[in-house]
């Protein structure tokens, strides 16, 4: 009994703390309401697609997906591509995802195949994973792009000739999801003069009493995510999904039932590297840019604290999840460097305070996990005991 | 024979072994000298032996690669800025002594010959304890997620990494020479250890020809440092407790029916890896020159794990031999590839072709069969 | 029935052999639709082999396949794979569970077979990313499940269920296959509470009224001939009764099960009752033996031990163990023979007491156990035994270095190093006595054969110059040369050391022929100690269960 309200607190500490970290920082940051909701629909946009590609292999069992850094890799060769060939628009984006996908496909199969070699740790390898194919990945871009692989635009390419630049520019794609069907929430006040500055465009305005300023809304970019969504929520019902949901809970006897185990994971894990890709592509039209060497790096950490913070474990993961941990993480992403210039009067402080917490929040949920499955490990143990071991 | 030998060695460890010899043969013919080369790789060996030393007492005890190496570290920088903020008075106490007990000569070399030394000295006597009590806790952590300590040891670097970012900009350091000019307040991002400790190992005993066909520079104290840490090493795996250490590495059942308390040794195992890990730092420091503070220790783990990884240890196997065949091996390639393939191609391929070799090493080991029996 | 003319079944001259061991010869008999078998033997009997060879299992083509054939409706079958097997309708329920936790009791009984929506992306890509059809899926499930005569909620999650409903659910998933003829049961009722084992037993009727057949493997001989129409009775790989139910009696099942006809090993310990003789062989004088006899004392006194050891479990044992005598402990695998000394020697959580020479041992600490001068072989050689990976000498002196402090240079408790000159002395004079098979002191222990693997255990034990020896299984995968030399070093040892010896293993006639006294343990309870000369059978029924369950009613 005591150990089911421990077990409940231990599963909802996580975002509990964060919504009391967030109460206290919101008000000390000074930022208005309707700057934070801006700010928050921007990252949900943003970010939910690429948080989402973890949650199949967290159903399949092979914990947090490390290796999702592979896919922001593939998406980001293909928006190179379209940025050489000057494709723009929704159509460019389009082309992104095709190119990017059997490259992501053939990096997935090669990453499934290498954590099925390392199986119990699947997690340190598919960190380790996208550290290696991120040297592949330097290589290629750095090197072979424009000498061997096809490059050609100066934009693109380092004075030397080839390689590609560090930060390249994705103005033909930037904003082009979120921007598809222009959404507007105003407040009723506010939307006469929102209107004479922008014009009666074609926007679709809502107007709420309540709001003060106004909110742009990427509703394309939500409308794709609730489609994910969607899509998640059929995948858990398919043969497939209960197959993994099978394989996460015993390998062993999803394989004497029949179910091929190493197949499944490695699927679990090609989708989840597919979808990767397609979320890097997402969330580099909302940036606009392409840091070419770094926008991949901080992909995998800051979605897996994200998933984590909305009370995740390694092992379950819900696509509410999701949602509440996007919330939470950036809420206090954008609040933390204020508020602690505003407490301490130094930004660097909440700067590194976010990155502590990103880092703190995958340590302590891996600790609890393992901690919890080593206890349950003893606790099952305990139950083959006979009538006779009460005493 | 050469099968056998090709076998236990792995296919990986004997193409980068090739591609090493290949870069020093090749070098002449690009214009790189292979004397600085060879200077280079030996300076870097002292630099990053003794972190790499730092692998072997958890892989023996079972506890896998110590990716939490950064809280060694952290051990260490704050070993390495306390020596200098007390700089002074840890030389005023010493000199003090001498006055008090009528040494005149104590008091010379404590005030001038054996100033920086002894500043060395005193910032690894004072991370040492520090060390000890964070591989204590951190070892306490490690015995209660058996089976996942990599993975968590690598978060635990990291956040403590971050978390020491926030402490460097609040702790009330003083010295000037260590603090942000403009605020009084706050650590700076590199420190010099210049007029400290710079090169006290290094420059010691060292062995510096420069004539017009050879330039060979021996950093002879560093590598003899090296050596005393390896040989300690040594003698403590031989000692009882080493014994019962590699035997809980080996089969932790066998340990346990044998009497010996397994999560004490590995307990212990941790502690000794943090502390040879904030020992290393300082010495690396002593020859770089500088104290690397904030995201600096980040991700001094991976070559370290790396290293050994290539010297020939596994996950759960490690000795002397691993660490000095890989540390050479690792940074003769880092060394070598900067020097020799930019000089052929223009262009600085050392960073990505450590992040190969690296991570690749580190993949290979993870995905290696695990033996039967286990 | 029509098909009673062709056995839905047949067995065909089966034999196998592993590596020249012969553990299965010239099994023959059929098995018709609707039939209750019951398949005993004592473990090792070839049980589990048999099994292996029907169900195609890799392990049998991996070493050489098996004699004679298979025959289903009179085709002669080459399985290569439990699915071929599954696929002709003969079905297995395992001993372990193998159930999905998470799952429901529905899912698990549809495991892998579940029913599906049909759906035209399954055309695209596979039947995989169809839907499932729950509703189907559940009917399906629930008549499966009254198909046994239980009453089990379909949507029960199986972690949360009492052991009994996991061992129904596991049957369920067997019925819920639509071409099942032929089920194998192993060990179904080991697990079961006696009410529910009698409702298994009624459903197990129902279902072979409806046709199907059964095969009963099952140590609990009453229920054996409560359910059975047919026995059948395996000794040393050999079918040696096929009889109906009614023409055999619980005793005589169990004397044809570990009878063995060749009583002449029996004689060979002559000191069950005084055992102090071992160790006062220089004294022949009676006299001096005679105040011996009234001085003894107890080696080791155990009572009301428990053990928490998985599989293994020991319910509430108490025995005593003479000096200088050896000890045998017996019984089928999976009743906590393997636990006492395991649990003795602190190696799993214990409970209870022991006392060792009139002392009491502290339980739970293998170093306190160590300390007191036992010694102890595991069962498990690879996995706690040995250090595969260390050199002979360390796997030898280990242990006495760690708890004895001996191989040791230095001062104790501040700096004491390894002595590898004395080590590996130590290594090389027991690789001379037990003449262990091997390069030198410095090869590795997981390199060695089985047996010599065995003898280095042994040597690590010997080194501890033990009071007491505890030896789990001394012979199991070792071949037989190596077999009888394991078995004479022990009984060497204890003559000339006078040392008190406790041998679990499961081979009854390696007991018998070893031990002065022998306990058999049943489901986690001492069912009897008795003399090694006494009558194999007598072995027999305490290991079925049967003496223990009358005794049991006797005193109460």
């Amino acid at each position: 009994m005591i150990r089911k309200l421990f077990d409940k607190i231990a599963n909802n500490a996580v975002p509990a703390v964060f919504i009391i970290i967030s109460a206290f920082a919101i008000p000390l940051s000074g930022y208005s309401a309707s700057y934070l909701v801006q700010e928050l629909l921007t990252r949900i946009g943003r970010n939910s697609f690429l948080i989402l590609s973890l949650l199949i292999p967290i159903m399949a069992g092979m914990g947090l997906n490390f290796g999702m850094v592979l896919g922001a890799m593939a998406g980001q060769i293909g928006l190179l591509f379209i940025c050489d060939w000057g494709i723009v628009g929704i159509p460019g984006m389009v082309l992104a995802c095709l190119i990017g996908t059997p490259i992501a496909i053939v990096l997935g199969i090669f990453c499934g195949y290498i954590m099925n070699r390392a199986k119990g740790r699947e997690m340190v390898t598919g960190y380790i994973l996208g550290f290696f194919i991120n040297g592949v990945y330097q290589m290629t871009v750095l090197y072979l792009m424009g000498w061997i692989i096809p490059i050609t635009s100066p934009t693109l390419l380092l004075s030397r000739g080839y390689g590609v630049r560090n930060a390249v520019s994705l103005l033909g794609i930037r904003g082009i999801l979120d921007n598809l069907i222009p959404t507007i929430i105003t407040g009723t006040k506010d939307a006469g003069q929102f209107l004479s500055i922008n014009g009666a465009k074609s926007f679709m305005m809502i107007q709420l009493p309540f709001i003060e300023g106004s909110i742009r809304v990427p509703l394309a970019t939500l409308i794709v995510i609730a489609l994910f969504c969607v899509f998640i929520m059929w995948f858990r019902r398919t043969k497939l999904g209960q197959d993994m949901r099978a394989i996460g809970q015993s390998q062993s006897v999803a394989d004497s039932a029949g179910i091929p185990v190493n197949r499944t994971r490695i699927i679990a894990i090609v989708i989840s590297t597919v979808l990767a890709c397609y979320g890097q592509i997402i969330y580099l039209q909302n940036m606009g840019t392409l840091n070419t060497y770094n926008s991949h790096d901080q992909a995998g950490m800051f979605s897996i604290a994200a998933l984590l913070i909305g009370g995740a474990s390694v092992s379950r993961a819900t696509i509410a999840n999701v949602f509440a941990g996007v919330i939470l993480f950036h809420l206090m992403f954008i609040v933390a460097p204020v508020a602690g210039k505003n407490l301490i009067g130094d930004a660097q402080i909440g700067e590194y305070f976010r990155v502590f917490v990103s880092y703190g929040i995958i340590a302590i949920a891996l600790v609890l996990h393992a901690w919890r499955r080593n206890r349950e490990r003893e606790a099952a143990r305990r139950s083959l005991r006979g009538n006779k071991g009460g005493e | 024979m050469i099968k056998r030998f090709i076998q236990n060695a792995g296919w990986p460890r004997i193409i980068i072994a090739l591609f090493l010899l290949a870069l020093f043969i090749a070098a002449p013919f690009v214009g790189v000298r292979v004397d600085t080369s060879l200077s280079n790789t030996l300076v870097r060996f002292g630099m990053n032996g003794v972190m790499v030393l730092a692998m072997i007492p958890m892989v023996q005890a079972g506890c896998g690669l110590n990716f939490g190496l950064p809280l060694g570290i952290i051990a260490g920088l704050l070993g390495a800025t306390l020596s200098i903020e007390w700089n002074t008075e840890i030389l005023a106490w010493l000199s003090g002594l001498g006055t008090q007990y009528k040494i005149s000569w104590l008091n010379d070399i404590f005030v001038t010959a054996w100033r920086e030394p002894l500043g060395f000295a005193s910032a690894i006597i004072i991370a040492i304890p520090i060390a000890a009590i964070l591989g204590w806790f951190y070892g306490k952590l490690l015995n209660r997620v058996k089976g996942d300590e990599m993975m968590i040891a690598t978060y635990v670097g990291f956040s403590s990494v971050s978390f020491m970012c926030i402490a460097w900009l609040l702790l009330p350091y003083k010295h000037p020479t260590m603090v942000w000019g403009y605020a009084g307040k706050g650590l700076r991002t590199t420190i010099s250890v210049e007029g400290y400790w710079l090169h006290v190992l290094s420059d010691s005993l060292a062995l510096n020809i420069k004539t017009d066909d050879i330039h060979l520079y021996i950093p002879t104290g560093m590598l003899i440092f090296f050596a005393v840490m390896a040989v300690l090493v040594w003698i403590f795996m031989r000692t009882k407790t080493g014994t019962a250490m590699t035997a809980v590495g080996s089969n932790p059942e066998f340990a346990r029916a044998s009497g010996v308390n397994v999560d004490r040794m590995r307990t212990i195992s941790v502690m000794l890896s943090t502390i040879l890990g904030a020992i290393g730092i300082i010495v690396y420091e002593q020859s770089f020159g500088f104290i690397q503070l904030y995201m600096g220790p980040f991700y001094m783990a991976l070559p370290a794990v790396a290293s050994i990884l290539l010297g020939g240890a596994s996950v759960n196997k490690a000795g002397i031999l691993n660490v000095i065949v890989g540390t050479f091996l690792f940074q003769g390639i880092l060394t070598m590839t900067p020097s020799v393939i930019n000089s052929y191609l223009q262009t600085d391929m050392s960073e990505v072709i450590r992040l190969i070799v690296s991570n690749g090493m580190i993949l290979y080991a993870l995905t290696r069969k695990v033996r039967a029996g286990r | 029935m029509s098909e009673n003319n062709t056995p839905l079944l047949r067995l065909d001259h089966i034999g196998k052999e592993f590596y020249g061991n012969r553990v299965l010869s010239d099994i023959s008999f059929d098995i018709n639709a609707g039939e209750i078998i019951g398949l005993v033997g004592e473990n090792g009997a070839g049980k589990s082999t048999l099994l292996n060879i029907l169900f195609g299992m890799p392990v049998i083509s991996s070493t050489g396949g098996h004699e004679g054939a298979l025959f289903v409706d009179g085709k002669k079958v080459n399985f290569t794979s439990p699915n071929q097997a599954l696929a002709q309708g003969i079905g297995m329920v395992h001993q372990e569970f193998s159930l999905i936790p998470g799952f429901t009791a529905t899912e698990n009984i549809l495991l892998n077979r579940e029913v599906l929506n049909g759906s035209s992306l399954s055309y695209l890509f596979s039947d995989r990313v169809s839907t499932l059809n729950r509703e189907e899926m559940n009917a399906r499930a629930s008549a499966a499940i009254n198909t046994l005569g239980v009453n089990i909620n379909p949507d029960m999650i199986v972690s949360e269920m009492p052991v009994g409903y996991k061992q129904f659910i596991e049957i369920a998933r067997e019925i819920d296959r639509k071409n099942t003829r032929l089920l194998f049961l192993d060990e179904p009722t080991a697990v079961l509470a006696e009410s529910e084992a009698e409702i298994l037993i009624t459903a197990l009727k129902k279902l072979a009224r409806s046709g199907i057949a059964i095969v009963f493997i099952s140590h609990r001989l009453s229920e054996v001939k409560e359910l059975c129409s047919r026995i059948l009775v395996l000794r040393d790989g050999k079918l040696i009764t096929d009889q109906p139910a009614e023409s055999l009696s619980a005793r005589q099942i169990a004397s044809l099960m570990v009878g063995r006809e060749s009583e002449k090993k029996v004689d060979l310990q002559k000191l069950p009752e005084e055992p102090e003789d071992i160790e006062s062989e220089n004294a022949s004088d009676s006299l001096t033996q005679q105040k011996k006899k009234k001085k003894i004392r107890p080696a080791l006194k155990v009572e009301h031990l428990w053990v928490d050891m998985p599989g293994e479990t020991v319910r509430d044992v108490s025995f005593e163990v003479m000096k200088g005598e050896i000890f045998g402990i017996g019984g089928l695998a999976g009743h906590g023979k393997l636990g006492i000394p395991n649990g003795i020697m602190g190696l799993y959580p214990a409970g209870g007491r022991v006392r060792l020479f009139g002392r009491s041992l502290t339980l739970n600490k293998p170093r306190k156990a160590l300390g007191r001068k036992m010694a102890f072989v595991s069962e498990d050689r690879r996995g706690v035994g040995l250090l595969l990976d260390e050199p002979l000498d360390w796997n030898i002196t280990f242990t006495a270095m760690q708890t004895q402090g001996r191989f040791l240079l230095g001062i104790p408790y501040i700096f004491q190093m390894r002595n590898e000159h004395a080590m590996r002395k130590e290594a090389r004079k027991y690789i001379d006595s037990l003449n262990i098979k091997c390069t030198g002191p410095s090869q590795l222990a997981g390199e060695l054969s089985g047996g010599n693997q065995q003898k280095v255990c042994l040597a690590k034990a010997f080194v501890l110059r033990p009071n007491i020896l505890l030896i789990c299984e001394p012979t199991r995968g070792i071949d037989i040369g190596a077999k009888s030399l394991v078995l004479d070093t022990l009984k060497e040892y204890n003559r000339e050391n006078g040392t008190t010896i406790i041998i679990t293993s499961s081979e009854l006639e390696e007991l018998r022929s070893v031990c002065n006294r022998v306990a058999i343990v049943d489901e986690g309870k001492i069912a009897g100690i008795l003399p090694a000369s006494s009558p194999a059978e007598d072995f027999g029924m305490l290991m079925m269960g049967q003496t223990h369950q009358e005794e049991g009613e006797e005193s109460a």
